[in-house]
């Protein structure tokens, strides 16, 4: 039974984080951090979890929950967003302190990158400054061992008075201790924090207040803390405190007074708010610089060159955009030609054991029709899903991960980010679309990384244009079966490649051309200002991606072939073969969907095939093959070839093979996505606008060039 | 001699050191976020293919701005 949070004591504002504890003894550890500081790697080494990692900010966008036990004590991992600071500047640093302060964790662990300490610093004091729960983990020690830079932890612990462990997550050295210091840290006997002195006037403002706040909260946060906030003015917090306490502590008569006394105190020494927030922020710098300069130490200055080289290849003006462009297609060329043997044996094998499972069949004396049902309906439709639709999958996807895990995605956005200004959008997106490569949904949850409302409804709305993965495979069929095929054999991969490359290119100019479009009419504004960080290059793990990503990727789509595509194989052979008035179901809907369909290129089996893959693009090649099979022509489709017969006998010509890619392209989002929109905007206006954009647009476009073509007389 | 300029003026590989910032609200909170305060000094390092963003090497992290944002970074030689 899974306890809630409300019956273990630990009250949580709404829309924060939910935590399950097992029994009341389980302990809850915050796991916080700056972006891109392997909080993640910690987290799924810790939890044995598979939290999805990469080298780049902004990865953890949701939080995540594990389990993890050590010495008999169960321990709860939440993995809160990585943030730079806890001053709620956007929704993941709003997220990330109310956990730490209202969530009541038994430890906090900040982690941080042992490569870049100090900057990591200031997220520690802040930290510290509202619990003293924390430990202090410097991660990736492997790098800066690499890049000899070395830390003195002794010295590190002294000054910030917490435990510190220096740790390498990746090859999980240090982890052992790490949960030590968890366990031990109630016990600790050399705990005292750091508490960050700052400016005269701001320590006697805080002094004037405290007593007040302290009298009011009692020891349910740092008095201190709520002090310097409440002079600060600090809205979102003490929005936080209002629901957390269940009343607002500035309306309170006394604090009210004392607030006003702090304020005209610093404006005396000549402090304004303005400037109250700039001595904070500088103290904490300050501070943070002390404390590494005290225990860090580099052999040389240059530890970066390295990086610095590498970047000044794959950002400059002369190659930055050719290697992208290479990157790209070297990856559908490995993924098209990587694909295609495969393909071919597990299609091999799996129709030789649909003649395996109708003689089986037979032999138990089942009636034909369910056999038919069975075999023809639910397991052909399997049998297409994995054998056309997984091998491409997965090899793309590992392709793709090891990119992200190396560091080179963030590269992506700065060489882009001039281009997203244009359109007024910002150059986040391009991770967003990147992410969009692997699963819309996901790329839609990651829009959490761009700041501005404005921004990020036109990086979710414009998402789907970038086709995921259940999208590629359809695509390269398609290209394979009509527009490769009359290539000399060893350029068709070559050709497929380009082609691929091309729908590619056309998905990423709608995104600008859509994005533009959006910020002069429904999301009217200018681009916001942003920082973004260019993490350290990391060698890739190789093997743990390659196994992880395909042994992933391999259940998913294995799972949501058994979920989604064997129901959607019943449903057209039953609407094959359920007949009304003498023709079957699917002829009545797509005879009425037909002279529609013919006006965007398409026929009706087609956009029927479109519609019932709304719950998963993958299984629109499959519905198209079963409904074509089930109106007559019965091949025996072992390869492309076939297929391609098949679909010729059926009306398709180039311009049916354009179409279908375009509109491949650009149509609704799958359920998935849809659903995900609605979470993440919280609104049903806004999940039907991404809904119509990419399915006009799509139609609209479809439209011309069916018409054009058939002006021209080009079919 | 002690001129002033703006971050975006600074040339690859040249450093100088933060005398001021004017960007106001959440991007001036944000640069203080990653460090950048009166007396920091900043490295760039490298531009965009476009030519902006430009990254800076900010306390031993690389982060790029935009020309718009950097521009409102005062910065004097030493």
């Amino acid at each position: 039974m899974g306890l809630t949070a409300k019956s273990t004591g630990i009250k949580l504002i709404e829309g924060s984080l939910d935590i399950e504890k097992e029994t009341p003894n389980d302990k809850v550890i915050a796991l916080a951090g700056n972006p891109n500081v392997g909080k993640s790697t910690v987290f799924n080494a810790l939890t044995g979890m598979n939290q999805h990692t990469g080298n780049w900010p902004g990865k953890t966008v949701t939080s995540a929950q594990g389990k993890c036990t050590f010495n008999k004590t169960n321990y709860i991992m939440v993995d809160i967003p990585g943030t730079y600071s806890l001053m709620a500047h956007s929704a993941e640093e709003e997220v990330a302190r109310d956990f730490i302060c209202f969530g009541n964790p038994d430890a906090i662990i900040v982690v941080c990158d042992a490569t870049c300490l100090e900057r990591n610093m200031n997220l520690v004091l802040q930290t510290i400054e509202i619990s003293d729960h924390v430990i202090v983990c410097v991660n990736l020690m492997d790098e800066a061992k690499k890049k000899h830079i070395y830390i003195d932890f002794g010295s590190l612990q002294k000054d910030l008075g917490v435990p510190v462990v220096g740790i390498s997550a990746r090859s999980g050295k240090g982890l052992g201790e790490l949960m030590q210091a968890v366990e031990e840290l109630n016990n600790e006997t050399f705990i005292n924090p750091i508490k960050i002195k700052y400016i005269s006037p701001i320590e006697e403002a805080i002094a004037i207040l405290e007593p007040a706040v302290k009298e009011k909260l009692g020891d349910k946060l740092s008095s201190r803390w709520v002090s310097l906030k409440l002079i600060d003015s600090d809205d979102s917090l003490m929005s936080s405190i209002k629901k957390y306490l269940g009343f607002d502590i500035t309306k309170d008569e006394a604090i009210a007074k004392k607030i006003f006394e702090a304020r005209a105190h610093l404006k005396e020494c000549g402090i304004n708010e303005d400037t109250l927030n700039d001595k904070i922020a500088s103290c904490l710098v300050i501070t943070a610089e002390g404390i590494c300069a005290d225990a860090v130490s580099f052999e040389s200055e240059k530890y970066n060159s390295r990086d610095r080289k590498i970047d000044r290849i794959l950002t400059s003006k002369w190659s930055g955009y050719p290697i992208m462009i290479l990157l790209l297609i070297f990856i559908f060329y490995l993924t098209i030609t990587g694909a295609n043997y495969p393909s071919e044996i597990i299609a091999n094998v799996l129709f030789k054991f649909q003649d395996v499972l109708l003689e089986f069949f037979k032999s138990l004396h089942i009636p034909n029709w369910i056999t038919d049902m069975v075999v023809m309906g639910v397991y052909r439709v399997l049998a297409w899903v994995v054998s056309v639709m997984l091998p491409p999958m997965a090899i793309f996807f590992p392709l793709f991960t090891l990119l992200e895990d190396v560091g080179y995605l963030p590269r992506i956005a700065f060489n882009l980010d001039r281009h997203f200004k244009k359109a007024n959008a910002c150059g986040k997106q391009a991770l967003t679309m990147c992410m969009g490569f692997g699963c819309n949904a996901a790329g839609i949850v990651g829009c959490r990384i761009i700041d501005s409302p404005r921004e990020r409804l036109i990086a979710t709305i414009t998402n789907n244009f970038v086709p995921c993965n259940g999208r590629f495979p359809t695509l390269i069929a398609i290209i394979t079966m009509f527009f490769a095929s009359s290539v000399a054999l060893p350029f068709q991969s070559f050709i497929s490649t380009l082609i691929l490359t091309g729908v590619i290119v056309l998905g990423i100019i709608m995104t600008f051309l859509i994005s533009t479009l959006l910020s002069v009419t429904i999301l009217k504004g200018v681009p916001s200002s942003f920082t973004l960080e260019l993490p350290p290059y990391r060698k890739p793990q190789i093997g743990k991606v390659i196994v992880r990503s395909i042994f992933d990727r391999t259940l998913f789509v294995l799972g949501r072939a058994a979920v989604v595509a064997a129901p959607a194989g019943l449903i057209i052979w039953i609407m094959a073969n359920v007949k009304v008035g003498g023709i079957s179901l699917l002829l009545h809907c797509s005879q009425f969907l037909d002279p529609f369909a013919k006006l965007l290129g398409l026929d009706g089996v087609i956009l029927i095939a479109f519609i019932l893959g709304f719950p998963a693009n993958e299984i629109v090649v499959p519905i198209i093959i079963m409904a074509y099979m089930a109106t007559g022509s019965i091949v025996d489709l072992q390869d492309l070839t076939q297929l391609r017969t098949l679909l010729v006998n059926n009306g398709w010509t180039w311009l049916t093979a354009v179409c279908t890619m375009l509109f491949s392209l650009m149509h609704w989002p799958c359920s998935t996505t849809c659903l995900t929109i609605k979470k993440e905007t919280q609104s049903l206006k806004w999940t039907a606008i991404s809904f119509a954009i990419p399915t006009v647009v799509g139609m609209l476009i479809c439209f011309l060039v069916a018409s054009t073509a058939r002006i021209f007389g080009l079919v | 001699m002690n001129e002033i300029f703006s971050l975006s003026n600074l040339k690859e590989g040249e450093t100088a050191t933060v005398k001021k910032l004017r960007s106001t609200g959440s991007m001036r909170r944000r640069l203080q976020d990653i460090g950048l305060i009166e007396g920091t000094r900043v490295e760039c390092l490298q531009k965009s293919p476009s030519g902006d963003p430009i990254a800076f090497l900010i306390r031993g992290a690389v982060i790029a701005l935009r020309s718009e944002d950097s521009c409102n970074v005062v910065m004097s030689e030493n």
